[in-house]
């Protein structure tokens, strides 16, 4: 809580990072209001007054961005993708950062036979072909948003693990850890109260990233049809676009997803170099 | 030096056999039965025993995994569940059609990406610099297919200039041999996947050869070349930039390996007949052995690229090995 509180206060210092938390702010309202806000269900057929199926309408202001070849309003669509995107996005983040963290702190504080399984692991998974694994995980499992997460928590830590270990391990050479030891504090108490807290920033920066690279992926995976069926995800309507074959007739059907994602993430990416920037003084000096 | 290079080697070996390991049993023990495509279960039981046998799956499962390994080591992936073909006479062109798609535009994202990072950097502080900053990361934010679409859209179907997806023109080249990859045709088709992955990936060496050279500018060798009179293009491009190189080089064969993990979503989109498309293809028609296959050389790609990234790393910078 507090290291969000700091995050949020540094971030906000410059005017890239203003205006890209202004943006993933937003979303992340429209996220939770937006199944509310929809002005229909997503999977709703639309008629019009004649009785006929509102086929591929172009944006009116009934439906603000059209409909898909279903009748369906792409609109109610988006905002139910937003959900599913800030979903995905966070809980990965959070999954990737929580376990990057632990294993990053165990392996380089305690170094020797911990260290050298535990970075065994991350080279195994850093060679593991990202999507093409999650892909074929998705094939033999149940196709739901919660497999999806999973799978791609499962391979990402492995960054966040790497970098935190390299700083801890320069850190564990400090005075203040000697000094901490010297008051007879126990290696959990080293690690947990005195280590930890110095390389928040690194595990913060590389939520951000963990964050951009999994609303992309989760994209990616709706797009290539191993989605989750019961969900609406901004890849998977442009897979649903895409599938129909007639995203070249329907602009306003296919271009506000990948919109959509791109400005997200645009201002995640920002986001995470407005707080580097502050954190790290010597990027400020060259800046 | 030598010790290094053999750890690294036996590391290599170690996370490829992991990698197989994970592999055979994923298929074996998650829930889905890829089996239940060859083998059906409204077979009688009879059929069914003998079906197995045939396959060897009534052994135990360890027997099984060696055989699997024996098999590997031969290049024999098995026959594929949909064409009844060896694997490996289906997989050995479409390595080939995935190398000559990423391989050539990710060498130009990093040639451009060298070049604009290090004028851009040299010069910082320009109103250029934040456009190109702003820009290069948008691109790379927005989905590679989306991207790839909007391409499609303007380029082929507006603009006509630019064939819809595939390698080569259907019928051009009924059998498809090697004199396919020096027609004008296969550069055609090659053109817009190239163009679209060159500008995707430009963002990454851009932004890495720009905080390169902000780091190199302070320098005192920097500062020496500059005293002796050489005019700020020598200094930049014979001084500057050979130093700042260094962290771009080290990547490259990295990023590659990562590129090609990730160009199942292009080739998709653009119907581009290789590994990815190939692996997607067939986990669509449960055609197992095929996507184990696919998957492993992926891995293989990827693997490799961290080896050589490694290497290079200590070949240029041999700082590094003193551990």
């Amino acid at each position: 809580m507090n290291t969000l509180m700091t995050f949020l206060r540094i971030t906000w210092k410059s005017t890239s990072g203003r205006i890209s938390l202004s943006i993933f702010g937003a979303c992340l309202v429209l996220a939770v209001i937006g199944p509310w806000i929809a002005p229909y269900s997503p999977s709703d057929r639309l008629y019009d007054d004649a009785g006929k199926l509102l086929r591929l309408s172009p944006p009116t202001w009934d439906n603000l961005l059209g409909t898909t070849v279903l009748g369906r309003d792409v609109f109610s669509q988006m905002l139910w993708g937003a959900r599913t995107a800030m979903l995905v996005g966070l809980l990965t983040a959070l999954g990737t950062v929580v376990i990057g963290l632990n294993f990053g702190l165990i392996a380089g504080y305690f170094g020797g036979r911990i260290d050298a399984i535990l970075m065994r692991i991350t080279d195994i998974l850093l060679g593991l072909p990202f999507l093409p694994f999650i892909i074929v995980l998705l094939s033999l499992t149940d196709r739901n948003i919660w497999t999806i997460i999973l799978a791609m928590t499962f391979v990402m830590w492995r960054s966040t693990a790497r970098i935190v270990r390299a700083e801890v391990m320069s850190l564990r050479q400090r005075q203040f850890v000697a000094s901490a030891r010297t008051t007879g504090a126990s290696d959990v108490d080293i690690l947990y109260r005195e280590i930890a807290p110095n390389v928040m920033p690194l595990a913060v920066t590389s939520i951000t990233f963990a964050l951009a690279w999994a609303i992309i992926t989760e994209a990616s995976i709706g797009f290539l049809g191993f989605g989750d069926p019961n969900v609406f995800s901004w890849g998977s309507i442009i897979y649903d676009a895409y599938a129909s074959q007639m995203m070249y007739r329907a602009p306003w059907w296919v271009v506000p997803p990948g919109v959509a994602i791109m400005v997200l993430v645009t201002s995640v990416y920002f986001m995470g170099r407005a707080y580097e920037e502050v954190i790290n003084p010597r990027l400020q000096e060259r800046m | 030096m030598s010790a290094f290079w053999f750890r690294r080697l036996w590391q290599t070996v170690l996370t490829l056999l992991t990698m197989l390991t994970l592999m055979f049993f994923m298929f074996r023990m998650l829930p889905g039965d890829p089996m239940a495509t060859v083998i059906s279960p409204a077979l009688y039981p009879k059929a069914q025993e003998t079906l197995r046998i045939q396959f060897g799956l009534d052994k135990p499962l360890w027997e099984q995994y060696f055989v699997y390994l024996k098999n590997l080591a031969v290049f024999d992936f098995g026959l594929s569940f949909h064409t009844g073909r060896p694997v490996a006479d289906e997989i050995s062109g479409r390595l080939l059609n995935t190398i000559l798609l990423v391989f050539p535009s990710m060498i130009a994202a990093y040639g451009l990406g060298a070049l604009v990072g290090a004028i851009v950097g040299w010069r910082r502080g320009s109103k250029i610099e934040t456009v190109l900053v702003f820009l290069s990361t948008s691109l790379q934010s927005a989905p590679v297919f989306w991207l790839s679409m909007l391409a499609i859209l303007f380029f082929s179907i507006r603009l006509d200039l630019f064939p819809i997806g595939h390698i080569v023109s259907p019928g051009m080249f009924p059998e498809e041999n090697w004199r396919m990859y020096f027609s004008a045709d296969f550069l055609h088709h090659l053109a817009l996947p190239f163009m679209v992955n060159t500008l995707y990936q430009f963002c990454f060496p851009f932004l890495l050869m720009r905080s390169s050279i902000l780091a190199t500018v302070g320098e005192d060798y920097i500062e020496l070349a500059k005293m002796k009179g050489l005019t700020d293009r020598r200094v930049l491009y014979h001084h500057a930039m050979r130093n700042s190189l260094l962290p771009l080089a080290t990547t490259l064969p990295m990023t590659l390996g990562w590129a090609v993990a990730g160009s199942v979503v292009i080739e998709t989109v653009f119907s581009w007949p290789g590994l990815g498309l190939l692996m997607v293809e067939a986990v669509g028609r449960s055609d197992y052995p095929v996507v184990q296959a696919a998957f492993l050389l992926i891995a293989v790609l990827t693997v490799a690229g961290t080896l050589i990234a490694d290497l290079l790393y200590t070949l240029l910078d041999p700082r590094i090995v003193n551990e």
